[in-house]
């Protein structure tokens, strides 16, 4: 909120707003999903643009929507409008706004996570990091297989937790050997995920969305997530 | 080995991701094989990658669509080559055909070149049950014969088994001394095998390609055996799924180009084997018979449900499987069927039906990348997406779902309907969680479903308020900037 306002964007949270619906899309409850999705859509319903603030979210109202609601031609040309006016953040402020440096300071080494529907459903990946190089005294240190998964997958994370475990823990072994400090990610369910391990294992690093990266700079008011002591 | 223990995958996939010889096996390979595709490719523009991927998927498309018509181009060619084709329903069907032609020429051996279709059929116990021993000549799959097992990988058969353990192998069953060496063991299997290619009295294959025009089968081997397999015995069979199908012959070089490069890497396989009926009078060698079993088991249920016949465009390159943050932590032996990895999630389910299969749809983050490195462009993902909608969708006996889970989305979906629940469930968790969170995180969560999580992550509690709430009460008003 603060970046885009930062970037002249007059900004509304629609009050009634709840979830896009791909919790249930994804575990294969259609009917729930559909009915969660077409609240979303009432409620942002009208032209102004729609910016999403993770990637698979993004992609549900963007992409599956249009899936979702194949059988019905009124809903179809309703998603279809949605889908065009809505951009995931870093989208948004890179090929809308055309701004990659939004005046963010941060003193730090940072890698980046590609999350996996951002990547590979939107194809945003230059984005971020042309933000992140954007950030006065930031250093962005790829991590080895930054586009590979980090084992979330929504219910997949609690259905068969050992695999999911496992598929993060080579994650953080990447991000350990980039040697940044700061792991960034657009996506709220890899970095709830990450953050978790990172927290258990009591490991040094923290995983921050890039909005709070945009966000600090002295004098901004910036929640830290806990950095609990190991 | 037929189609079982899929059900298993929960217990299988964390007793895999628990297994350190497992662990070390997946490291070593599957980076190789990620890193060979990604070099293999460096010769191609990508756009010049896409389109190859692009008309293969395309001809597949509409080979499959017209498949009726090409299985019968393929059975007047053959036949017009000299050779004879058979269908089967099923696997049971497929093994009598083998039996009843190994028997006719009174067959006492049969050498075997590698087939993932004779797996499915379980034809190695079928052949022993009926006095035929069967012997299979690919190396991998020579080892998971002695061994026992199913092929852990579609392409690499054997990946699991370190050295010492193919000595032991080898130990136990051809009485040769242990050795680490590896040229030593394949020297070991060399002459294992090169006695049984010159006794042999049927060979048996599988099939990459069936080209329709010319009644053609086309074999992609490293090892010789396939070439061995095929033209040392009086007999050749060859067993083919009836998706395997292509129209023409010119076909095959776009195959061919994409196969080996999505497989392992490779420009072009050491071994490639146009094989159109048997010996004609004018040839110095090459089996008197030739016939060609084209087997349905299940392909049919992919074939004529439109939503699933893409993924019978599968060449069984095993490049998903590689890609897959999920095949590369468990496995293939997790996966219970002789598929494994996101095509297996697939095609098990559907073959076997969802109920012996129904957790395998929820196998998998969708992270997309299958989607990505697949040579037909078969939309993994999506596929897996619409079995979870069915599996949902179905009968108790069909759900992968448990009760809790379901009770689970019924309140995620009533929650998320309106603002005002979403606050009071928020206010509800806020209230639960404190006695459980300790520095602002949640080490345990005594919950059904959701516990998993704690097992090796951590919780976030909720925050104190709610971003609607800091938004109404402080940022609203605040206008630009």
């Amino acid at each position: 909120m603060k970046v885009l306002r930062r970037a002249g964007v007059d900004v509304t949270f629609p009050a009634d707003q709840t979830c896009c619906g791909q919790v249930g899309y994804n575990g294969g409850f259609e009917q729930e999903a559909r009915e969660v999705a077409l609240h979303f859509m009432d409620v942002f319903d009208g032209d102004e643009p729609v910016v999403v603030p993770s990637g698979s979210c993004a992609s549900m109202i963007k992409i599956f929507y249009l899936d979702l609601f194949a059988d019905d031609p009124v809903l179809l040309e309703r998603a279809q409008r949605l889908s065009e006016r809505t951009h995931e953040f870093s989208d948004f402020l890179v090929n809308v706004l055309e701004v990659e440096n939004v005046g963010a300071a941060f003193g730090g080494t940072v890698t980046y996570h590609d999350a996996c529907h951002l990547l590979r459903e939107l194809h945003i990946s230059a984005e971020p990091r042309a933000l992140i190089e954007g950030v006065s005294g930031a250093e962005l240190a790829e991590m080895t297989d930054s586009d590979r998964c980090c084992g979330f997958g929504g219910l997949f994370s609690v259905k068969f937790p050992e695999v999911s475990a496992a598929i993060l823990g080579e994650k953080l072994e990447n991000i350990e050997a980039s040697g940044a400090e700061v792991v960034v990610a657009n996506d709220c369910g890899c970095l709830m995920h990450m953050r978790g391990a990172l927290s258990r294992k009591g490991m040094r690093q923290r995983a921050m969305h890039i909005a709070e990266l945009l966000a600090s700079q002295s004098g901004l008011a910036v929640g830290q997530p806990e950095r609990p002591e190991a | 080995m037929t189609l079982v223990k899929s059900s298993q995958f929960r217990k299988a996939s964390a007793a895999a991701v628990r297994s350190p010889k497992i662990q070390i096996a997946l490291d070593r390979v599957m980076d190789h094989f990620v890193e060979a595709r990604a070099h293999a490719l460096e010769e191609f523009p990508p756009e010049s990658w896409e389109q190859m991927r692009e008309r293969a998927s395309a001809i597949k498309a509409q080979t499959l669509e017209n498949l009726d018509y090409y299985l019968d181009l393929v059975d007047r060619n053959v036949q017009r080559n000299g050779g004879q084709v058979h269908f089967a329903a099923d696997a049971a069907e497929a093994n009598r055909i083998v039996v009843d032609i190994a028997k006719s020429v009174g067959a006492k051996q049969a050498i075997k070149s590698k087939s993932m279709v004779s797996e499915e059929m379980g034809l190695n116990q079928v052949l022993e049950r009926e006095g035929i021993e069967p012997v299979e000549t690919d190396l991998g799959e020579y080892i998971i014969q002695l061994a026992h097992e199913t092929p852990f990988h579609i392409i690499a058969p054997a990946m699991h088994k370190s050295r010492e353990e193919v000595s032991d192998l080898f130990h136990d069953w051809l009485k040769t001394a242990p050795t680490d060496d590896i040229r030593q063991l394949c020297m070991i299997a060399r002459s294992a095998l090169r006695e049984k290619f010159a006794t042999a009295d049927i060979g048996i294959t599988g099939a990459n390609f069936v080209v329709a025009e010319t009644g053609t089968v086309v074999l992609v081997t490293n090892e010789g055996n396939g070439r061995m397999t095929t033209s040392v015995p009086r007999v050749h069979v060859a067993i083919s799924g009836i998706e395997k199908v292509i129209p023409a012959i010119e076909d095959v070089a776009l195959f061919l180009r994409l196969l080996p490069r999505s497989a392992t890497g490779q420009r072009i396989t050491s071994y490639n084997s146009f094989i159109s009926g048997p010996r004609a009078p004018s040839d110095e060698d090459g089996p008197e018979e030739f016939h060609l079993i084209l087997v349905d088991n299940g392909r049919l249920n992919l074939l004529k449900d439109p939503e699933f016949r893409e993924a019978l465009k599968c060449i069984r390159c095993g490049a998903c499987l590689n890609t897959c943050p999920v095949y590369r932590k468990v496995g293939g032996h997790a996966y219970g069927g002789v598929y494994s990895g996101p095509i297996g999630a697939v095609v098990t389910p559907m073959m076997a039906g969802i109920k012996d299969a129904k957790d395998l749809p929820h196998a998998s983050t969708l992270c997309g990348s299958c989607r990505d490195v697949c040579p037909v462009k078969i939309d993994i993902p999506k596929l897996l997406l619409r079995l979870r909608q069915r599996e949902v969708g179905g009968s108790a006996s069909e759900r992968s779902s448990t009760w809790t889970e379901r009770l689970l989305m019924r309140r995620w979906r009533s929650t998320v309907l309106t603002r005002a629940a979403l606050e009071r469930s928020a206010s509800l968790g806020r209230f639960l969680q404190g006695p459980i969170t300790r520095r602002n995180r949640i080490r345990k969560l005594p919950v059904p479903v959701l516990g998993g999580w704690t097992k090796a992550r951590d919780f976030p509690p909720l925050a104190p308020k709610s971003f609607a709430t800091i938004w109404r009460d402080e940022l609203a008003g605040d206008g630009r900037g």
